[in-house]
C-alpha cells in the first residue's frame, strides 16, 4: 500500500470528507512525526509503535573495498519499535491480557 | 537527546489535524486512529506499506531458532514469527540531520 492508496482507502471510509482534506490529514500525520523527530522528540503511538532518534557519534570508518580510512560524521538515525498490540496481531495472538501496555486502547480490530 | 525533548502522542497528532484541516477535535482524533488502523490492518494482511518521503514498513518472517534463557542457561526453541521492519526514507533521514 502506498500513500495514495492509503488516502483512497480513507476517502472510501469517509465519504463525507473532501479528498483534499483526506490528503491533508495523511500529510499532517507524517509531517508531524517527521517534525517531531527532527526536533529530537520521540513519537509514541500506543499499540502501533514508537519512533525515536538515535545519535551516532563520529567515527573513523574504513572503505571495505579499498581499505582506505574515511571520517564518518556524527549523525542521527530514526528508529521504530513495533507496539505490543501490532506485534501480537502480526502473529495472530489474542490480545486478552489485562496487564498489557496497550490495554487502554484497542487500536484496531484483529481480523481472525 | 537534550533537555527540551518531549514525547509526541496521538493527542498531538489529532491536535495538528484539528488545526490544519478544520474538522472537529473528535473527528480529528478519529481520523488519526483510522490512519494507524489502515496501516496496521494492511501489514497484518501481509502487505507492505510505503509512505513516500517518510519510509516503508515491511513484515519479515523469522524462522525458528534456538534461544537461551540468559538466567538459567536453558535452551528453548523460539517459534517462527513475523516482525515489522521500518526503513526510513532519505527525506526523513535528511530532515532529522538538518538541525544539528
Amino acid at each position: 500500500m502506498t500513500k495514495s492508496e492509503l488516502i483512497q482507502r480513507l476517502a472510501e471510509r469517509n465519504p463525507h470528507l473532501y479528498l483534499r482534506d483526506v490528503e491533508k490529514i495523511v500529510d499532517t500525520v507524517f509531517d508531524e512525526i517527521t517534525g517531531a523527530l527532527a526536533n529530537g522528540d520521540r513519537v509514541e503511538l500506543r499499540g502501533f509503535g514508537a519512533f525515536s532518534v538515535k545519535e551516532r557519534e563520529a567515527r573513523t570508518g574504513r572503505n571495505p573495498r579499498t581499505g582506505e580510512t574515511v571520517q564518518v560524521e556524527a549523525k542521527r538515525l530514526p528508529f521504530f519499535k513495533t507496539g505490543k498490540a501490532l506485534r501480537e496481531a502480526l502473529n495472530n495472538e489474542k490480545d486478552d491480557s489485562q496487564s498489557s501496555e496497550d490495554s487502554f486502547y484497542s487500536p484496531f480490530s484483529t481480523s481472525d | 537527546m537534550d533537555d527540551t525533548s518531549r514525547t509526541i502522542t496521538r493527542a498531538d497528532l489529532a491536535e495538528s489535524v484539528y488545526e490544519q484541516v478544520g474538522l472537529s477535535r473528535n473527528e480529528s482524533s478519529d481520523l488519526v486512529e483510522q490512519v494507524l488502523d489502515e496501516i496496521s490492518n494492511t501489514l497484518v494482511s501481509g502487505e507492505n506499506v510505503k509512505i513516500s518521503s517518510f519510509g516503508s514498513f515491511s513484515v519479515r518472517e523469522k524462522g525458528e531458532r534456538i534461544g537461551r534463557n540468559p538466567k538459567t542457561g536453558v535452551e528453548v526453541p523460539i517459534s517462527p514469527r513475523k516482525v515489522l521492519v521500518f526503513r526510513a526514507s532519505h527525506v526523513l533521514k535528511d530532515r532529522i540531520n538538518e538541525k544539528q
